[in-house]
This record gives structure tokens, C-alpha cells and sequence, in this order.
């Protein structure tokens, strides 16, 4: 994973909800630049959800169907505190 | 410099991928015509995905309804500064836009006879206001998200060519200010090209970010209202934008009104429930405007809450825990999340908070951008960027996804009509504007010595609130003037360390402050200078008396605002009082 690619996923965490923006915030400011290639790639395919998916996932109010990112979805939620 | 800038060439460019680019594009590329559109984010990603309330029509699926009554709610929700002509031809083509993105695949909830089914929703009345109607139509609560889905994939079939992750940076436009298309940036190269078309679509959405409790998205910076304003376009009716009363401070989540019906008590720094002084009767239970209008007459006179007391506090401390687990789920996570507190133990920081622009670029119903009474030839706006008039004052709720389908549409047939009368050829390419959106990057990217992005973003979206929020009141208001200005040359003379070239989030972030400043200084400016209270503007010193009911003067005010850029010139137009083909829809107070 190259610096390219690392800028890239910051601006994908734009998005079209605020809630989702203002929790990838924490989470691209804290967690990003501490994560493994494997993690970077797993955050990437987390990227693709579509909003409200994402949303519901990290909310709790839906699980989401795709057990690989799960422990991503986990991880961003952990970062909310 | 701009010599080496390479061209591309399309019949049509479209700035915005929401609802209202998606909508035009598609009648674009369906014509057979060459239609390009970028998007700072992947299209379903636009802030069209956040709208959950639905689309309004009166299709009548449900009981009688009719687009005249559905125009008398639009007219009056507007308090009679929207244009009647663009709010008749909205309304009567709402049941043609709804049943036509039904037919694109939009997933509507259905009645058991397979109608789409309607639900009832606030100011929807049936007769003339008489009583309310079901006009609603939605896909659960992902309306705005199975629109944005149902229009992307039929513009794929289309063959729309897209770029995604392109910012665009200015207007062209030639010598005698016809419209040649953008210059726009790649954000992965941050290499600069032109698109040059004949006919130039901007649908950008709003810039709710000037403020610094808003529930729009991080992208909605008003990049069309910036790129319109630097290029000689006047803004229309900045000063009305639509607030919701209780939003986390410093997030701008909102916490729904059904907090406060369930018990939730407002409270200010000394701890007073402070409503009973405003509505001894209703006290927390008071209309939105009652209640907006009191948490910020407590701001102001130094009893908000904070280090800055720059908010209030929602308390619902008192209330049974199985309660607010049970009746108002997802309030404690939010407020634990974006506000950092257990609502069960602590009460809940909130401010009013930006929700909606009703102004933006002058166009007619057509879509057409319209300067003094001329259009501008080869530039269209639609959705929330544009200011057609139809939400005037105040917009009727689901009137918004509305918008984007009926004036997404009817800018997309304008540009096919346009763009069929046009040469052949694409004209030379005026090179003056190229040369000043390059310098005006090469600018930020060369500043020594300069400003903080961040603290210039900070200071702005301060002002904008504690100087130009849901309540206005006159001295704040010509202080905030005299600080927006300020606020701008910091703006001038940001600096950016980041100097790279791929995905550099930083300069993005300080190109898109150069937009926000112009809709920030064009909302101060206008709000200033309107003395009056009409809809979402409100002004402590609009008195309410029998001539001027609620504050509005229709003999001085019944009437649109153009802020200019160039020199924060103001002036103003009348509102289109006659329909298309019926009668004028009278002035009357409003009230509901």
C-alpha cells in the first residue's frame, strides 16, 4: 500500500451522510495511519458500502451480511468515544 | 500557462452528480448527445443519499388531491417570495417526475392495489389548506438513496461518461459572457483541464457548511454558488436558509423534536428551564420558530452553556432510562457519540442548526441561469445550488427531492433545445477565466506566511452562526458584516503545507473554503440589508404589528435579493406573483 493509495482512502471517507462523515473523521485522524497493508485493504472494501448500509452497520441498527468487515465496522466503531 | 491546460470536449458538462445532475444528465445522454459529468464523490454518494421524508406529488393515490393545492402550500410555505410560475410548472409536473422515476426502478412503498403509496407530512393541505392531505410518496427512509441508485443506473445504461473524483474550479466564459464550460481538477493528479461544452449544468447542492452547526455533509461547500459568484453571477435570496431547532453542538446531528415531547426540557447555563419564560403554556413544547428564536435570544444574552456559551442543554436526566431506551432510540447513541455525554446521566449539548439553502444562482423554471432579465447563454442550474424561485422564503418539506427531478429535467430538455441550435463546432476557447483559476491555485500553492485553512474555516463558520443564525438581530448583524469581510482576507492568503499532488485533501479543503467564503459574505450581506422577517429569516427588529404581521413588509420587501460579488453590490427583483395559467395565489399572512 503506497502513499497514493493511503490518500485516496482519506478522501473516500468523504461521504454523503454527516454522521458518517464526522465518525470517519475520528477515525481517518486516529486509527488510518496506524493500519497494516491487510487492514488498509479491509477498510477499502468497508468504503464501497453504501451509505446507509455503512451507517446502520456502525450504529447497530443492522448487521451487516458480509462477516469480512465486520471486525473493520468494529474497529471504526471503537474509535467513536 | 493555460497553453499547455488540455481540452476536453463534450455537448454538455454537468458539475454534480446528485439528484438534480443525475435527473439532467440522463435526458442528456438519452438525446444521444455527449454528456460528461464530474463529482467531487462517487454519484451515490452525493448528499441527495441523506434525504429520508420523500418526494411530493399530487398523484391522489390515497384520497382527492390536486397540483393547485399542492402549489397553494408551496406558495404559502414560501411566505410569497417563491416565483408562482416555477411553483405552478413544479407542481403540475410532479405526478409526470414521480411516475417517471417509478418507471427508471425506484423501489416507492406501495399501496395493496400496487400505487405508490402517500403518507401525510407537515403543510401537505388539500383544498387550499383546508385540511392535510397524504402527498408524500417514499422508499421507506431511503428515498433520497433509491433515487440517487435508480438515476445512476439508468445513466450508465445511458452511456453519461463520468468523472468521479474531479473537483471543478471555475466558470469560462467568453468575451461577452456566454458560458464555455469548466476548469476542473483531477484530485488524483491534481492536473487542471478544461471542459469545454456548449451547454454548462451546475448542480452542486447547497453550502450549509458556512455554518458551524449544520446537518449537511462535508462536502456540501457551495462550489457552483463560488465558481458562479467569482464569475459575475449574482447570488439570489442568500439570507434564507431552513433551521432545525435542536442539533448536537458542534456536530450538527439532529435530535429529533420527539425528544422535547417525550419530556426533554431545555435549560441554559444557569440551569433554568428558560421556555417557561417564552411559552408559559407550551413552554418546550412550542412551535420550531418559538423555540429556535429562545435558545438563541439566551445565547446572546450570555446564558449559553460552554467555555464558548455558544449552546444550550436538552435535559432528559429526569426521565426513566426505560424510556428513552424505549421511545427514543438512537438518541443516546448519538448524543454519546457526537456529543460525548450519557443523556441518562447528563444533558445533551444543542444549538439550532443549518439544514437547507433556499437561495442560489438566478434561474427560470427552465433552468436557464437569467441575469438582468437576460439568460445567460450555455449556463443552467438546478437543485439547491439553483434559486428558480420555488421554496422563496421557506422551503415545504419534500418540495426539496422534488426540485431535483422536476428542474434536473427541465434544464436537461433547455440544454437539448440549446445545444441543437448551437454551431456545430465548439467555439475558440476564451482563455482569459483558464488563466485566472490556474493563478488563483498556483496562488494557494505558492503562499508563504499565510493563513490556517482550518482556523480560517473556524473563524467563518463562527461568525456565520453567532452572527447570522436562525434569530438575527440588527446590531449582530452589521458587526457580522464587518467580520465576514475580515474573515475573508484570511481566506485570501490561506496557506497549505501538503504541496503533493495525489488526493491532497488539504488543498481541496482550501479551494473549497473559496466557495464557502462567497456564500457566506452573500448570506451576511443580503440578511443585513433585509429589515424585514419573512420565512427562515427572522429578525428580532421586524416587529410584529397589524400592518406588518409577523414582521413581514410586503411594501418594502415583497421582493428577491441579488448579491453581487464585486463589491458586495445588492440589488433586487420583483417576485413573479403570476402563474403559468392560473390565477395569482393572493397575498395572506401565514400561519398554521
Amino acid at each position: 500500500m503506497d502513499d497514493i493509495h493511503l490518500k485516496r482512502l482519506v478522501w473516500r471517507s468523504r461521504r454523503g451522510l454527516l454522521e458518517l462523515d464526522l465518525q470517519l473523521e475520528r477515525f481517518v485522524a486516529e486509527v488510518l495511519p496506524t493500519l497494516s497493508a491487510a487492514d488498509l485493504a479491509e477498510y477499502e472494501a468497508v468504503l464501497l458500502l453504501p451509505d446507509n448500509d455503512f451507517l446502520d452497520y456502525l450504529n447497530g441498527k443492522a448487521d451487516c451480511p458480509d462477516a469480512r468487515l465486520k471486525p473493520m465496522l468494529e474497529r471504526i466503531r471503537a474509535a467513536q468515544h | 500557462m493555460s497553453m499547455a491546460i488540455p481540452v476536453r470536449k463534450f455537448d454538455a458538462v454537468i458539475v454534480g452528480a446528485g439528484g438534480a445532475g443525475l435527473r439532467a444528465a440522463l435526458q442528456l445522454s438519452e438525446a444521444g448527445l455527449k454528456t460528461a459529468v464530474l463529482s467531487k464523490v462517487f454519484p451515490t454518494r452525493s448528499h441527495t443519499v441523506a434525504a429520508q421524508g420523500g418526494v411530493s406529488a399530487s398523484l391522489g393515490n390515497s384520497e382527492p388531491d390536486h397540483w393547485h393545492w399542492h402549489m397553494y402550500d408551496t406558495v404559502k410555505g414560501s411566505d410569497w417570495l417563491g416565483d408562482q410560475d416555477a411553483i405552478e410548472f413544479m407542481c403540475r409536473e410532479a405526478p409526470n417526475v414521480v411516475v417517471e422515476l417509478e418507471h427508471f426502478g425506484m423501489p416507492f412503498d406501495r399501496n395493496a392495489d400496487g400505487t405508490i403509496y402517500q403518507r401525510p407530512f407537515g403543510g401537505h393541505m388539500s383544498n387550499f389548506g383546508e385540511k392535510p392531505v397524504r402527498r408524500a410518496c417514499a422508499a421507506a427512509d431511503r428515498t433520497g438513496h433509491a433515487m440517487l441508485h435508480a438515476l445512476y443506473q439508468r445513466n450508465v445504461r445511458a452511456n453519461t461518461q463520468f468523472f468521479v473524483e474531479w473537483m471543478a474550479l471555475d466558470l469560462v466564459r467568453d468575451a461577452e459572457g456566454n458560458v464555455q464550460g469548466v476548469v476542473a481538477m483531477e484530485m488524483e493528479t491534481s492536473e487542471i483541464y478544461v471542459f469545454q461544452a456548449k451547454a454548462t449544468l451546475f448542480a452542486t447542492g447547497g453550502a450549509g457548511r458556512i455554518y458551524a452547526s449544520s446537518t449537511n455533509a462535508f462536502i456540501n461547500t457551495g462550489d457552483g454558488l463560488g465558481m458562479a459568484a467569482r464569475a459575475g453571477i449574482p447570488l439570489e435570496d442568500m439570507e434564507f436558509w431552513q433551521f432545525h431547532p435542536t442539533g448536537v453542538a458542534g456536530a450538527g446531528v439532529l435530535i429529533t423534536e420527539g425528544v422535547r415531547g417525550e419530556g426533554g426540557i431545555l435549560r441554559n447555563a444557569q440551569g433554568e428551564r428558560f421556555m417557561e419564560r417564552y411559552a408559559p403554556n407550551a413552554k418546550d413544547l412550542a412551535s420550531r420558530d418559538v423555540v429556535s428564536r429562545a435558545m438563541v435570544t439566551e445565547i446572546n444574552e450570555g446564558r449559553g452553556c460552554g467555555p464558548n456559551k455558544d449552546h444550550v442543554l436538552l435535559d432528559i436526566t429526569h426521565l426513566d432510562p426505560e424510556v428513552i431506551m424505549s421511545k427514543l432510540p438512537g438518541i443516546r447513541e448519538i448524543s454519546i457519540k457526537f456529543a460525548g455525554v450519557d443523556p441518562i446521566k447528563a444533558p445533551i449539548p444543542v444549538v439550532p442548526t443549518c439544514h437547507y439553502q433556499m437561495g442560489g444562482i438566478p434561474t427560470n423554471y427552465k433552468g436557464e441561469v437569467v441575469v438582468d432579465g437576460n439568460t445567460v447563454k450555455g449556463f443552467y442550474a438546478a437543485g439547491e445550488v439553483a434559486c428558480a424561485s420555488v421554496h422563496g422564503a421557506n422551503r415545504l418539506g419534500t418540495n426539496s427531492l422534488l426540485d431535483l427531478l422536476v428542474f434536473g429535467k427541465s434544464s436537461g430538455n433547455s440544454m437539448i433545445d440549446f445545444i441543437k441550435t448551437a454551431p456545430k463546432d465548439l467555439p475558440e476557447l476564451h482563455k482569459a477565466d483558464v488563466e485566472r483559476s490556474v493563478a488563483r491555485v498556483e496562488r494557494l500553492n505558492n503562499q508563504k506566511n499565510g493563513s490556517n485553512v482550518h482556523e480560517a474555516r473556524d473563524a467563518m463558520q463562527r461568525t456565520m452562526q453567532a452572527h447570522c443564525g436562525v434569530f438575527r438581530f440588527k446590531d449582530m448583524l452589521a458587526k457580522g458584516v464587518e467580520k465576514i469581510l475580515e474573515v475573508e482576507k484570511m481566506v485570501q492568503t490561506t496557506e497549505i503545507a501538503d504541496k503533493s499532488k495525489t488526493f491532497n485533501t488539504a488543498r481541496i479543503e482550501a479551494l473549497e473554503l473559496e466557495n464557502l467564503i462567497e456564500v457566506a459574505k452573500a448570506t451576511m450581506i443580503s440578511a443585513n440589508a433585509r429589515t424585514e422577517s419573512r420565512g427562515a429569516h427572522v429578525r428580532d427588529d421586524a416587529a410584529d404589528t397589524p400592518e406588518n404581521p409577523n414582521g413581514r413588509d410586503d411594501q418594502n420587501w415583497l421582493k428577491h435579493t441579488l448579491w453581487h460579488r464585486d463589491g458586495n453590490r445588492l440589488d433586487y427583483k420583483a417576485v413573479n406573483m403570476k402563474p403559468l395559467t392560473v390565477e395569482t395565489i393572493a397575498l395572506k399572512t401565514r400561519s398554521y
